[in-house]
């Protein structure tokens, strides 16, 4: 029950999964296994919104954990959002085991900006560290730079760090030591 | 710190409960939620919440906002938030109508959300953090300050217990420097009005216009220079607290009618206003004048004196309490030299002869002057009777030749050349001189001096 799984659900560019993946490598001590591609819920598009309802895409995660996984972490390229919220970036169990993060509103497109490969590889392994955070403990961050800073707006990620902050940084590792990860 | 205040979510639908919930989690917050009005009280009356989110619309049972009326009972400092899906301003208004704080639409922007929730914590901390401030001053006022072993000073404090939950109007007399204002202070921060306002009014300080302006405010354009929309006076920002008018037997006689009228009827206007204020007061004045004899010369109103003269408090010279000069300048020691950061031992047995046996004309506040003075100027780390011999010698220590003039006339000298001496600061000039402020005020506008 170590593995961190990455799930691609519903078409996500090929490049996104290799940053995830990188990016994962790079801060969590575990390893990493690239899931196949699983479809978009059934249910999760609200036509009167026009976007997906964040909550299903959690649930289908959870229900299918794999043995060996400590997270499950879904990638999607579609618009999430939960009843009460125009958007989300992403989602997490707090302190559980699955997370989903939306690539829709990290591309410069949907700004109707021209696409920018590298300011989109930075906003997703954000969001990535953001989501996965929080699964392991973290709450939002008040270091406007830390990755665990709440962003509510795209400008908000964009000032961020693609990293912890050292207290963050710290609790992290402190809860792998823990779990006997490192 | 975010834990130390947690936030309830009340909607039917599971989704929208749980989701808002995990997202507020993210946040740091400690979230309970509920599918409906009934758990959400059985929730309120075992937690303290100081945000709930209430959805308006739940069928079947308690809708929002009997919901939100409910959880007020129980938790009436609990912030609620109407959330609902539909934007009706008939809807908003009967929320904020029946107590709701914010409504909010959903689904809403996040930003909106976080704003919102850290806008209404930032106002909850301000007033907790007030409310644990005015219990300090409560605590600080109740008697604390005003330190005693003199029997008379004792009746004194036990007629504030007595009159301090009371609305009679008092009358605190005494010399400059008694501590007629800490006795004010006393009464108020000991009785029903404690966590209202105490407003001081310094008679003397201000011409008669000034003042008048002062007590009862302005409207708009009343006179040449009434700025904006004009302005509350003290009577009215002391509302349901106590007005403390010091000085009071220095104000002209059409105050004094002004003042009647509101002792009388608690009513009055605006200076240049036609609405009738109503006000909720408690007056205390203070004055160092004999009151009676200012009646008998015919420069203070009767019934005014009368009137205010409900309950009199007469505060003793600090002569006439000696007993008191050891603990209170123990006592001015150990605060002013913290408050200097200056480490001082105490007084020596015979500094405190040197101050005992002195005459104190500036009562209390010499005494703590004398204190501050001695405090700076020593070197040893402590107290002894050289640091107070200038009082032996008669105030100071060259000998000096009296003029020959009148006591009036002296004193008026006394005042320039203190005021030349603080380069025309009052208030150092006042210290200098061993007198309040507002008896230099008094002493400046009877002098026709200009500072």
């Amino acid at each position: 029950m170590n593995d961190l799984c990455l799930v691609p659900i519903g078409k996500v560019p090929a490049k996104a999964l290799e940053w995830i993946e990188n990016a994962t490598s790079e801060w969590f001590p575990l390893p990493i296994r690239k899931m196949p591609v699983v479809p978009i819920p059934d249910g999760a598009f609200d036509a009167k919104r026009g976007q997906y309802q964040s909550v299903e895409f959690m649930k289908m995660l959870a229900q299918s954990v794999p043995p060996e996984a400590c997270r499950v972490l879904g990638i999607t390229d579609v618009d999430l959002a939960i009843p009460m919220l125009s958007f989300l970036f992403g989602q997490a169990q707090f302190e559980g085991q699955v997370a989903v993060v939306s690539l829709c509103r990290l591309h410069q497109e949907f700004y109707g900006l021209p696409p920018a490969e590298g300011l989109l590889r930075e906003r997703t392994v954000k969001e990535v560290l953001h989501e996965l955070g929080h699964t392991f403990g973290l709450v939002h961050c008040s270091d406007s730079t830390c990755a665990m800073s709440l962003a509510t707006h795209i400008g908000l990620v964009d000032s961020k760090a693609e990293q912890y902050c050292a207290r963050c940084g710290l609790h992290l590792v402190q809860r792998f030591s823990r779990e006997g990860k490192v | 710190m975010k834990k130390n205040w947690p936030i309830l979510v009340v909607d039917d639908e599971e989704v929208m409960c749980e989701s808002l919930a995990a997202w507020l989690r993210e946040d740091g917050y400690t979230v309970d939620s509920a599918p409906n009005g009934q758990k959400a009280l059985e929730f309120a009356r075992t937690t303290d919440y100081a945000i709930c989110f209430v959805d308006l619309k739940m069928p079947g049972g308690m809708d929002g906002i009997e919901t939100m009326m409910e959880i007020h009972c129980i938790r009436p400092d609990a912030s609620i938030i109407i959330i609902t899906a539909y934007a009706t301003v008939d809807t908003a208004i009967q929320a904020m109508k029946e107590g709701a704080q914010e409504y909010i639409v959903k689904p809403c922007n996040p930003q909106e959300i976080s704003m919102l929730v850290s806008r209404i914590l930032k106002l909850k901390k301000l007033q907790s953090e007030n409310a644990i401030l005015r219990k300090k001053l409560t605590r600080q006022y109740r008697h604390h300050d005003i330190i005693t072993k003199n029997p008379r000073m004792g009746e004194i404090l036990a007629l504030t217990q007595e009159v301090a939950s009371l609305r009679s109007t008092v009358l605190i007399r005494g010399e400059s420097g008694t501590g007629k204002e800490l006795v004010a202070r006393a009464v108020h921060f000991s009785g029903s009005r404690a966590d209202k306002p105490f407003i001081t009014v310094s008679c003397a300080a201000l011409t008669e216009t000034l003042l008048e302006s002062e007590l009862f405010g302005y409207e708009k354009g009343a006179f040449t220079g009434a700025s904006g929309q004009g302005a509350k006076g003290k009577f009215e920002l002391a509302g349901g607290g106590t007005i403390f008018l010091d000085e009071i037997g220095d104000i002209s006689p059409k105050l004094q009618a002004d003042l009647l009228r509101v002792l009388q009827e608690r009513r009055f206007y605006r200076v240049g206003g036609s609405e009738e204020i109503e006000v909720d007061v408690r007056i205390i004045a203070a004055t160092n004048k004999d009151l009676a004899e200012e009646v008998k010369q015919g420069r203070f109103r009767e019934d005014l004196f009368y009137r205010l003269n409900v309950i009199e408090i007469r505060l003793p010279p600090l002569r006439e309490r000696r007993e008191d000069i050891p603990l209170l300048a123990e006592h001015f020691v150990q605060r002013i030299s913290s408050e200097l950061g200056k480490e001082v031992n105490g007084i020596s047995a015979e500094a405190l002869k040197v101050l005992i046996a002195y005459d104190w004309p500036g009562n209390v506040r010499e005494l703590e002057n004398v204190i501050e003075r001695a405090i700076v100027t020593c070197h040893d780390g402590s107290l002894d009777e050289q640091d107070f011999s200038w009082l032996q010698q008669g105030g100071q220590s060259q000998k000096w030749e009296v003029p020959d003039v009148s006591l009036g006339e002296l004193e008026r000298r006394a005042i320039v050349a203190a005021l030349e001496r603080k380069h025309g600061n009052v208030k150092e000039a006042s210290t200098a001189l061993g007198i309040d402020r507002s008896t230099l005020y008094d002493k400046l506008k009877r002098y026709e001096i200009s500072h």
